[in-house]
């Protein structure tokens, strides 16, 4: 038989094998991946939904506007999307489990972008998660504030304001764009106070590869559009008179920075100190701003520290690790609360040294960064 | 003991079933003979549930489709080779096709059956895919000739075979916890011995069944 004939023939056969086996799996997929309805009840018949089964929990809720905090967009790694499932939820999948603690396994937490809605299921979903709306705005201004931190200021399109507390945060979309292909959620506090309803600011500092990051900092530009959701979070200045600890570093200035404003405006005194902590002179910004705030506010006092002065200029402020300054300024912490906002190793160096000068578990708020 | 010897001895125009499976399973063991399948072998067997997940799944897949290959060379390629198409090179990528395929239906199925089923084997779907032992498994039939249903109990038997090598190997490894291993030993180190010795004992088996 020539030779054509043969790859002819060849080819045609491995095309209907391969073609039969994908139009069995498609058929397959059609039969037995179709979980048709299913009925969420969420918070004890609160709130009944019925939605299309086989995605998983977390993209069921966001696409019915029940936006559950994530920060890595479903991929099993970040916990923000713990949700207690109580009835209808399957067994504990493996990838759940390195991300739950023994007793909030037995008070049945999930992780809900690893459920998958099979069948009919019960949810408690807290409250303050359906006052979390989706927004859309228009960047009406890209601020430098160092050479790796931008001041963001988003103006409300729709819907037109917003509510939150001073401290909370929002997640915002990062789209697909050239090195990313998918849109990414990341988490950013807000720092204007709420009274500026029709805007939402933050400051963000670029994360060397970071997916949202590299987005605003090499493609964002003044007059985008862009996505957001949110109020989230629980960081908030509790309800008593005790004096405060602040301690933060690079973008953790922002809640602080609403939370600050926020209490000049409501004339809220007390007795605040504010440690913020960078590597050189070039890092630290909002210099001014403090100073200034600290003549108009007698209760309040900033705390600058740079790790590494030497290098970029003359510093009058404290040197070493902000953690250092705190243990040789902040005196007793045992009647004191402390907010700390900023990355886990800085939040854990800073919990130690406040215990060891008397401050109680309870008595520490924090906001940890992934 | 004597009706394993006439079972086996029994003359059918070739070797019975249950010499068949045999063979496959223990003396001509896929992975301590022809050392196919090693690199999931080597890094599950830390861990005895899962070495016993990833054995029935791969002697569950390899079974399956020893069966669904064997007719597929027998019924479509064997005709063809009379026409000059050359069945020895369509057969690697058809039988490479036909197991991918079926381990994708295989993991719907099982998510669709049994979702304990699946959370304990259906992380290791995706390592059977990729096991070069049931490849391996589905040509060697072919070689050896062997039709449909004799193809299946060889299969079975490799499928098998391979499970016994992995859970061993887990058995010695969980007993090896305590002992005083080289530290530029550990892991795969200590594995690849263990095995090439186990290879060894396996070995003084062959000529068991000629």
């Amino acid at each position: 038989m020539p030779g054509w004939q043969v790859i002819l023939i060849a080819s045609a056969l491995v095309c209907a094998v391969s073609g039969a086996l994908a139009a069995l799996l498609v058929f397959a997929e059609r039969f037995l991946v179709r979980y048709g309805r299913c009925l969420i009840d969420i918070n004890r018949g609160h709130k009944r939904l019925t939605a299309q089964g086989g995605r998983t929990l977390l993209a069921t809720l966001m696409e019915e506007g029940i936006f559950v905090p994530s920060a890595c967009g479903g991929r099993g790694t970040c916990a923000l999307c713990k949700l207690k499932v109580l009835q209808g939820g399957g067994p504990l999948a493996p990838t759940e489990v390195p991300l739950l603690k023994p007793d909030e396994i037995r008070d049945r937490v999930r992780i809900s972008c690893q459920v998958k809605v099979r069948n009919d299921i019960a949810i408690e979903v807290p409250e303050e998660l359906f006052s979390i709306r989706s927004y859309r705005g228009v960047v009406e201004r890209i601020l430098d504030l160092t050479h790796d931190i931008k001041e963001l200021r988003i103006r409300l399109v729709e819907p037109e304001s917003i509510r939150f507390t001073p401290g909370q945060y929002i997640q915002l979309v990062a789209p697909a764009y050239e090195g990313s292909p998918e849109p990414v959620y990341r988490a950013y506090s807000m720092s204007r106070p709420p009274s500026d309803d029709r805007a939402v600011e933050t400051i963000i500092r670029l994360v060397p590869d970071g997916i949202c990051t590299t987005w605003v900092f090499r493609h964002l530009k003044e007059g985008d559009e862009v996505e957001f959701n949110g109020p989230y979070g629980q960081f908030r200045l509790s309800t008593t008179p005790r004096e405060m600890i602040w301690i933060a570093g690079g973008s953790g200035m922002a809640p602080f920075w609403s939370i600050l404003r926020h209490m000049q405006e409501k004339n809220v005194r007390r007795k605040t100190m504010f440690f913020f902590g960078a590597v050189r002179r070039n890092d630290i910004f909002f210099l001014d701003e403090m100073r200034r705030k600290e003549k108009e506010l007698e209760w309040f006092r900033f705390v600058p520290a740079l790790s590494a002065p030497a290098e970029g200029g003359q510093w009058d402020g404290e040197h070493g690790l902000i953690t250092e300054a705190v243990d040789r300024l902040a005196g007793d912490a045992a009647d004191k609360e402390a907010y700390l906002c900023g990355s886990p190793g800085m939040i854990d160096a800073a919990i130690k040294v406040l215990k060891a000068k008397g401050m109680t578990d309870d008595r520490i708020f924090y906001d940890k960064f992934a | 003991m004597s009706v394993l010897a006439q079972g086996l001895a029994q003359p059918n125009g070739g070797m019975s079933l249950l010499a068949i499976f045999f063979a496959a399973a223990v003396t001509d063991n896929i992975l301590l003979t022809r050392f196919l399948g090693m690199c999931s072998f080597l890094s599950i067997s830390s861990q005895m549930k899962a070495s016993v997940g990833l054995g029935l799944a791969v002697a569950f897949v390899t079974a399956c489709t020893g069966a669904i290959n064997a007719a597929i060379y027998w019924y479509v390629l064997a005709p063809l080779e009379a026409m000059g198409v050359p069945a020895s090179s369509m057969q690697l990528i058809l039988f490479i096709i036909v197991i991918a395929g079926f381990v994708q239906l295989l993991e719907m199925v099982i998510e669709r059956v049994s979702l304990g089923l699946y959370f304990a084997l259906g992380i290791f779907l995706p390592l059977v895919t990729v096991n070069c032992a049931i490849l391996g498994a589905a040509l060697f039939m072919i070689n050896k000739g062997l039709r449909v249903a004799d193809g299946f109990v060889y299969s079975l038997g490799c499928g098998l075979g391979w499970m016994l090598a992995i859970v061993l190997m887990a058995g010695v490894r969980w007993r090896l916890r305590t002992a005083k291993v080289p530290p530029a030993l550990e892991g795969p180190g200590i594995t690849l011995i263990i095995c090439g010795t186990m290879a060894l004992a396996f070995m003084g088996l062959s000529g068991l069944i000629k």
